[in-house]
Formats: structure tokens, C-alpha cells, sequence
């Protein structure tokens, strides 16, 4: 679906042509094709169990595809497995990192594992730690960490390489919002500075912040990409978004019947009613009218383009948190997978 | 569907970035290099964590207590002290019961996502498990010691000299680093850290019990005194007795130390194999 270029290997940081993998019954992948350009932020969407986290360890050599093949920066992900290692660097939901070290330990180490050498490995440490500002925290086991630090240290330790490729799976999920804009900006800052990264996550305002360009998986395959813009405009229309007291939500809902160009859709929760529109003003004006007329006083009344999530579910038929306890899907953070889950 | 848009304009490479890649190949060294990484760092966890290695040390000091003054006045070895045939044996089953923390210790980090983190490095394919087993190796080293003077706090004495007790202790240890390499694979399959505490411990009990650890084969049923008396576990109890009170040694030592080398040829490529699948 994705339709790589003509020239599939000219300027693409991650390539990935046709790759397939099965779980026994389960197929994780179906014939996925992606291909980044250096120096930008490919967004990887779908909920839990789509596949991206089995392309995330195909790519970083964890796992061999069934057929397909991998590049990073040109080299094969199963031909040359170390030196796309050294070319890679791997951030994930779980924070890899060990317990008992302190953070800088735990950086010297990776740093030592690349065999950096002694003191080269120490800069890196160090040159992490400012850049993710642990500095404080440098010396202490990571066991007192928080959650957001912890996370922090292990994309730190994924940078003790100078990687050109940064692989991130999930790395927001779990975080509180204030903590995953501070993640944001660092990795705003890392792609500022040319490195490539490839973004796995199930929220879809992070790929809309983030990516440059992003997939839709599910279920395996690739069923959209696109920039943000580019798959909401599929989505085609504004919304009209009106919120009144729940008392007249019945009401209200009765006299907007037959405006718009779509179903409306329902928040009893919220006493929000969400209406597809073709024409943004024409049907804001006549929706104030026929408030106006019956009486009712919104008590937020807007304009919205489509999120990536109603993206997600006019592509589905499902909405992303389907599968999961239902909750806003931007705003909820949801339990870590277990790090080895298959998908 | 959509082709793959231009992006935005690239960000000015970085002169680095502009040379080739060049193709990275582990120097051979790079296993000792990388494995000394890992024991340093695993031993840096034991050293940080004393409360485990107490814990790992109580059980067996309370197997001394117990067949010590417990059950040893019952069981009687004909022509040596009980508690001269106790600590040999106790030695030989605390390598082997420190040997399941192997297990333990790899199927852990595989739980926290830190092998996926050294398997995504450019680093030597065995170092993870090198460095597990050496560390676990001198954690032992360190339990063995502590035993020995357990065992002479309560009556133990070696009868045989020096040389062949610090050979008892070396055959005890080969019998614990072979042991780790079994416990590797077992933890890498695994891959649950409670699992693999029962994982280890299943198969280790009945070798453990159904040996001359504790007392004379001589007194079991005929068809348990068969499997018994050829188990590993009986053939080292008995070399590492023999080492430290004297008696034959010659079978029991060969015994043990080749089917130690046979062990660890079959169990390290496949706890290998094991790591790079994971």
C-alpha cells in the first residue's frame, strides 16, 4: 500500500520492504513496506497488538523477519546485524536500564559495551546526563528513580552511541502528560540534530506532534500513511463539537438532526454532540440558529479539525482503545506491555 | 497509495555523517572485554543487594545446623564422623543450589527488558552469559568459603593436607560454573524469574537428595541406590570427601571433572544459541 520511490534506496534512513512475521497462527506482519528519510520523525500508529512492536525488534536485529528485508542507512539488518547495532539506538515502554547501578553506571556501562574505551565511555555518560538533565540524580541508584526518570536514562542510554537511527517504542506510554512533554522536546532536540528516528505509539497526538510523516498499522498492515494533515484531510470534513447541560442533551440532539453531512456522534458523558460538516460556516451559523430558536444555551459551542484518532476510527471501524479499558485515549496513559509481548 | 513525501528540508549533515559506514567486526577479544563488563557489573548488583546474599547463605548454614545436630546423631556413615561427611557434601550442594541464581539472574533481566537492551549492541554474542556465569562463579567462590568455616565452627577438620583441600574447593566450583550454563538455558527459556526459582529447583532436589550429600547411598532401596550411585552429583560429593578426608579419589575425580567439560560443551553453545533467538 505504502508505496515506497522509485529510487527505494536514495536518501532513506530506514527502509523496510515487504516484511512479514508470524507468530504461529498470529500474523504479526503483513507485507510492510516504510521508508524515512534521514533527519525525520516516521510515526509508527496503532494500538496494542498491531505489530508495531514486533517491526521495532526486527529492526533493532531482536527478531528475523519471515520474508522481507530491513535496511538502516543502507545496511541489512540481517546481513550485517553489528554494525546496524552500532548504527541504532533502541528506547523503549520499559526503561532497560538496571536497578541497582546508579545512572551513571548504567551509561559507562552501555558506553563500555560499545567499546568506547574508559574514558570516552565516562564522556558519553556524561555528555547523556546534561542532555537529559540527570545530572543531580547522576550518582544515585536508579531503584529511587520516578518513572519519568527512569524512562529518560534509558533513551540517554540509547544515545551513549551517537546513534543515526533512534528507535522508539512507546516511549511516552505510561508517563504523565507534563513528564511526556518533556520527553517531546527531547525528541524535538534530537532530530534538530539530524538523527533519524523511527516513533512506535498508540497516542495519536503524539505522532500529530512529533512525526513528519506517519503509518497507520493494524492488525499487521499498513491501512493509511500519510503526513498528519494528509490523513486527517482523508478524513475530509470539519467537526462541529457542541457541549450543553446535560439536561437538554436529548433535546438538543433532536433540533441539530439534519445538520452537517454525517452521523452525528454522542458523548452522554460529556453532553457533547460531534457533527461532521462540509460547510464550516453555513452549518455553524444554522446550528446557533436552531439553539437559539429552542432555547438552549451551549456551554462550549466550536469548530474542530478531526483528530488522528477519529482518523483511526473512520479507517477501523474501531476506535484505537477498543481493545482496552475505555478511556480518552490522549489523556490516559495505559499500562506497560510486558517488554517481550510478541506484537 | 501515497507515496512517500520529500519532508522537510534534510538538517545540514553533520560531517560525520557524511563518511561511509563502515562495516563494524568484533575483535576477538571482544568477548573477554564485554564478558568482564557484565561480571562487573553483576557483581556490582551482589555487592549492592548483601541482604540476598544473606539470605542465599541462611539456607544452607540451616542445612548444616539441621544434619548436624538434628539428624546427624540418626545417620551413621561406617568409618568417618558425620560431620566430616556432611560439610564435603554440603559444599557440593550449595554450588549447585548457588547455581540456580543463574537461572534466576538472567531470567529477570530478560523480564526487564535489559537483554533486549545488551542484544541490541554491538557486543559479543556470549558476553551477557560469560559475564553472568563468572560472577555467579565468584559469588560462589565466596559462599564455598564461608561454608568451610561453618563447618569447622562445628567439628568439621580436613584430614588429607592442603593441596587436595583447595582441590576440593576447585571441583566443587567446576561442578557450579557447569551447573550456571545449564541454569542459563533454563532461564533464558523460561524468561520468568519465579518460574525459573521452580524451574531449578525441580530437577535439582531429587540429584540433590538422592545422592551421598547427606548420607551413604548404602542405606537406599536397591533401585534408587542405582540411579544414585552413577548421578554427578553423588560422583562429586564423593571426589570432593575423598579430597578433604582422604580415600580413593582417582574415579570419582576424573568422573566429575569430564562429564563437568561434557556438560559445558553441550549446555554453552546452546544457552548461546538460546540468547541470540531470544
Amino acid at each position: 500500500m505504502t508505496a515506497t520511490t522509485s529510487s527505494p534506496g536514495r536518501g532513506a534512513m530506514i527502509e523496510v520492504e515487504g516484511i512479514s512475521k508470524s507468530f504461529g497462527e498470529t500474523k504479526a506482519l503483513a507485507d510492510v513496506d516504510i521508508s524515512v528519510p534521514a533527519g525525520t520523525v516516521q510515526g509508527l500508529l496503532g494500538p496494542n497488538g498491531a505489530g508495531k512492536t514486533t517491526l521495532v525488534r526486527i529492526l533493532a536485529t531482536l527478531l528475523a523477519p519471515d520474508t522481507g528485508r530491513a535496511r538502516i542507512s543502507g545496511v541489512d539488518v540481517q546481513k550485517d546485524p553489528n554494525t546496524v547495532r552500532s548504527l541504532i539506538g533502541l528506547a523503549g515502554q520499559y526503561a532497560a536500564v538496571d536497578e541497582t547501578l546508579t545512572g551513571r553506571e548504567n551509561l559507562v556501562m552501555v558506553g563500555r559495551l560499545y567499546r568506547l574505551g574508559a574514558k570516552l565511555a565516562k564522556a558519553r555518560a556524561e555528555e547523556s546526563l546534561e542532555r537529559l538533565g540527570l545530572v543531580e540524580a547522576a550518582d544515585r541508584p536508579v531503584k529511587t528513580y520516578s518513572g519519568g526518570m527512569r524512562r529518560r536514562l534509558d533513551l540517554g542510554a540509547s544515545l551513549v552511541g551517537r546513534p543515526r537511527v533512534l528507535i522508539l517504542d512507546e516511549p511516552t506510554t505510561g508517563l504523565d502528560p507534563r513528564t511526556r512533554l518533556d520527553m517531546w522536546s527531547f525528541i524535538r532536540d534530537l532530530v534538530a540534530g539530524g538523527t533519524t528516528v523511527l516513533l512506535t505509539t498508540q497516542y495519536l497526538e503524539e505522532a500529530d506532534q512529533l512525526a513528519n510523516h506517519s503509518v497507520v498499522i493494524d492488525r499487521g498492515k499498513v491501512i493509511a500513511s500519510g503526513t498528519s494533515d494528509e490523513l486527517k484531510a482523508r478524513l475530509g470534513s470539519d467537526l462541529i463539537a457542541v457541549e450543553v447541560p446535560a439536561a437538554e442533551l436529548d433535546q438538543a440532539t433532536a433540533a441539530l438532526r439534519g445538520i452537517g453531512c454525517g452521523a452525528p456522534a454522542i458523548d452522554q458523558a460529556h453532553a457533547q454532540i460531534t457533527i461532521p460538516v462540509c460547510d464550516p460556516v453555513r452549518d455553524l451559523m444554522a446550528a446557533l440558529r436552531i439553539l437559539d430558536t429552542a432555547g438552549i444555551v451551549p456551554v462550549d459551542l466550536g469548530l474542530r479539525r478531526p483528530s488522528l484518532d477519529d482518523v483511526f476510527l473512520s479507517l477501523t471501524g474501531r476506535s484505537t482503545g477498543d481493545d482496552d479499558l475505555a478511556a480518552p485515549l490522549t489523556t490516559t496513559p495505559r499500562t506497560p506491555q510486558p517488554a517481550r509481548s510478541a506484537a | 497509495m501515497t507515496a512517500v513525501p520529500a519532508g522537510p528540508a534534510l538538517p545540514p549533515a553533520q560531517p560525520e555523517e557524511l563518511t561511509a559506514i563502515e562495516p563494524v567486526r568484533l575483535p576477538r577479544s571482544a568477548i573477554f572485554a564485554d564478558a568482564l563488563v557484565i561480571a562487573r557489573r553483576n557483581l556490582t548488583r551482589i555487592a549492592r543487594t548483601p541482604q540476598l546474599l544473606v539470605f542465599a547463605t541462611i539456607q544452607p548454614v540451616m542445612f548444616v545446623l539441621l544434619f548436624r545436630y538434628v539428624f546427624g546423631g540418626a545417620i551413621h556413615v561406617p568409618g568417618i564422623s558425620y560431620v566430616d561427611y556432611l560439610i564435603p557434601g554440603i559444599i557440593v550442594q550449595t554450588v549447585v543450589f548457588g547455581a540456580t541464581s543463574t537461572a534466576v539472574g538472567l531470567s529477570e533481566d530478560m523480564s526487564k527488558g535489559i537483554i533486549d537492551r545488551f542484544r541490541s549492541l554491538p557486543m559479543s554474542r556470549s558476553a551477557v552469559l560469560a559475564g553472568r556465569t563468572i560472577a555467579d562463579l565468584a559469588r560462589n567462590v565466596f559462599v564455598v568459603l564461608l561454608m568451610i568455616v561453618v563447618g569447622i565452627a562445628v567439628g568439621f577438620r580436613f584430614h588429607n593436607g592442603f593441596l587436595p583441600a583447595v582441590a576440593a574447593v576447585f571441583v566443587a566450583l567446576l561442578l557450579g560454573y557447569t551447573l550456571s550454563w545449564v541454569f542459563a538455558l533454563i532461564g533464558l527459556t523460561v524468561a520468568d524469574p519465579e518460574t525459573a526459582q521452580l524451574a531449578g529447583f525441580l530437577p535439582i532436589f531429587p540429584l540433590v537428595f538422592a545422592s551421598s550429600v547427606f548420607t551413604s547411598t548404602q542405606s537406599m532401596p536397591g533401585w534408587l541406590q542405582a540411579f544414585a550411585n552413577v548421578q554427578p552429583i553423588t560422583r562429586a560429593a564423593n571426589a570432593v570427601r575423598a579430597l578433604t578426608e582422604g580415600g580413593p579419589v582417582a574415579t570419582n575425580l576424573i568422573w566429575t571433572v569430564l562429564s563437568s567439560i561434557a556438560i559445558l560443551a553441550v549446555f554453552a553453545p546452546l544457552a548461546v544459541r538460546r540468547y541470540r533467538k531470544v
